[in-house]
């Protein structure tokens, strides 16, 4: 699945993966990469299968906003909203106009969030992904403006909503606009949830700042992928400031949940499933 | 005057914290303390007293004025469980029909390993939340700092003011000259660049007044604290007057139109 969805956007298989390891010299026909975390030696055939899990020690790569679509909901039943809506650099912020440029042409997206109406396993939902390879999945007013929207068109058509993170938090380049992007959505997910709708936030790596502290955090039920830096302030930021040295563990998605703050770890192997059965325990139809 | 000018003047050592504007405004001020859930966070300040002749609960972000209480208050980067404490007074102020006001003035969200492990982040996310459908009238405003998501904490708001020499910023200028440039020697540009003056908010349509300080509210604190107390007094006549949905979807618009402006 992953692999046809590669070939349509025009990207080679190192291309796809070149974010996360680094290509090896070539086995005739079959390309290798070693791992990013166990550093061992995989045939990106296998770790395409594997839903880009690394089939030796199961780290779980990073996916396109596309890929993630495309795994976890049923196929072609996508309806894209606002897809036209593009930032501008508001405050002729220095160097944005570029970082916009380059943000596009790498992810292949206008903004870091696609947002519309999928189903889950036959059940109907209002869905959310954020984009790593558009700055970072970085909230600026757009980011802002579509996931708001998001949740106003759930809340009228009475649908649940799925969010799947991942941000390096507010968006420093449009200044104070992106910081009220914090409360305009954190607004529309209290009209929904207010509603009696469901919202189910998946955490993925990483997910911090402006955007933990907001709609990430949100949701009725907080899931993470195993390994997922969860935080609010950066690691390196904690570690200058209180000069120690933290833990490899600090702020994981494992270290979250035992302080309470996300619900469960779900590997992506389950995660349709576990949003599946989620769904139907809030849409009261039995599998 | 630059906008670096104004970080130093909204920083500067001798210039009114929350308690001075708690202590000339409000009378009979009781100070309320604990989140019921962790620990009493110092860098908030929290109670409930008079303005004029209505209760009011009062939440405000104190930084410290020797050193000795600077030490106490964190410097006024608040922990999740001030944010905790904070929405608890708010619900209270709900609970008894009282309006908020909460005096802004952090650096931001205090940044550590116990406040991490605690929540900072979903502390923040629930009072964006509850804030926003508070059922009671709010004013929020900005006297020194308004650092990012820890002074937003407590500015989703019916009206939010600032004083002429303050900041609201997403980032603090060094941060932003230090993660997007890797130099912390362009943190002055960095200030111009990010639009973090009084000024630019009210251009932007983030908040709705500019109370004005002459040099700075250090020299004129009288004037400053009368002209809140004024201000105050005809505002919250008005918010209180209002049919509490109406101000609810007023507060939902007020946030709501900030960004995008249309196809």
């Amino acid at each position: 699945m992953l692999k046809g969805l590669i070939k349509k956007s025009g990207l080679t298989l190192e291309d796809s993966i070149a974010d996360y390891s680094k290509p090896m010299p070539s086995i005739p026909d079959e390309i290798c990469i070693s791992c990013i975390s166990c550093k061992q030696v995989i045939l990106v055939q296998d770790m395409l299968d594997n839903l880009k899990v690394c089939p030796k020690c199961g780290y779980h790569s990073k996916l396109s906003s596309h890929e993630r679509l495309a795994i976890t909901f049923d196929e072609s039943t996508f309806t894209e909203w606002d897809a036209a809506l593009e930032s501008k650099n508001i405050l002729g912020f220095p160097e944005y106009d570029e970082k916009l440029a380059t943000a596009k042409k790498s992810s292949g997206m206008k903004e870091a969030v696609l947002t519309g109406k999928a189903k889950l396993d036959e059940q109907d939902c209002a869905v959310v992904i954020m984009e790593n390879k558009f700055m970072l999945g970085s909230m600026g007013f757009i980011v802002g403006e579509k996931v708001t929207r998001a949740f106003e068109k759930a809340t009228e058509q009475r649908l649940p909503v799925i969010a799947f993170t991942v941000s390096g938090g507010a968006r420093m380049q449009e200044g104070i606009i992106s910081l009220m992007q914090m409360a305009k959505t954190s607004g529309a997910v209290k009209r929904h949830s207010d509603a009696g709708l469901l919202y189910i936030t998946v955490l993925t790596d990483p997910t911090t700042g402006g955007v933990t502290a907001s709609f990430a955090m949100e949701g009725d039920i907080v899931i993470a992928e195993p390994d997922a830096l969860v935080g609010f302030a950066g690691r390196r930021v904690i570690e200058q400031t209180t000069r120690t040295k933290l833990p490899d563990r600090f702020q994981k998605a494992e270290f979250v949940l035992e302080k309470g703050f996300i619900d469960m770890i779900v590997a992506r192997s389950k995660m349709r499933e576990t949003l599946s059965a989620l769904l139907r325990l809030h849409g009261g139809v039995k599998a | 005057m630059s906008a670096w000018e104004k970080v130093e003047l909204a920083r500067k050592q001798g210039r009114p914290t929350a308690k001075r504007y708690i202590d000339a405004l409000i009378e009979g001020f009781i100070e309320l303390h604990g989140d019921r859930r962790f620990a009493d966070d110092g860098a908030v300040v929290a109670g409930i007293g008079w303005f004029n002749d209505m209760p009011v609960t009062v939440i405000g972000l104190e930084k410290g004025r020797d050193t000795k209480e600077k030490v106490a208050r964190n410097f006024g980067s608040a922990s999740p469980e001030g944010y905790r404490k904070a929405l608890r007074l708010m619900k209270q102020a709900e609970k008894f029909h009282r309006p908020v006001i909460c005096f802004v003035d952090t650096a931001g969200a205090h940044c550590g390993i116990g406040a991490e492990e605690r929540g900072q982040g979903s502390a923040i996310a629930e009072n964006l939340m509850e804030m926003m459908t508070l059922r009671t009238p709010f004013i929020s405003i900005i006297i020194g700092e308004g650092g990012s998501g820890g002074a937003l904490a407590l500015s989703v708001a019916d009206e939010v003011w600032m004083l002429e020499h303050a900041i609201f910023s997403v980032i603090s200028p060094e941060g932003c000259a230090s993660i997007l440039w890797r130099d912390v020697q362009r943190t002055k540009e960095a200030a111009e660049a990010l639009k973090l003056t009084a000024q630019d908010l009210y251009a932007f349509g983030v908040i709705e007044w500019i109370i004005p300080e002459g040099e700075g509210a250090h020299v004129n604190s009288a004037k400053v604290f009368e002209a809140i107390r004024e201000a105050l007094k005809s505002k919250l006549a008005v918010l209180c007057k209002k049919e509490i949905g109406e101000l609810l979807e007023t507060r939902y618009k007020r946030f709501r139109k900030l960004g995008y402006k249309g196809e």
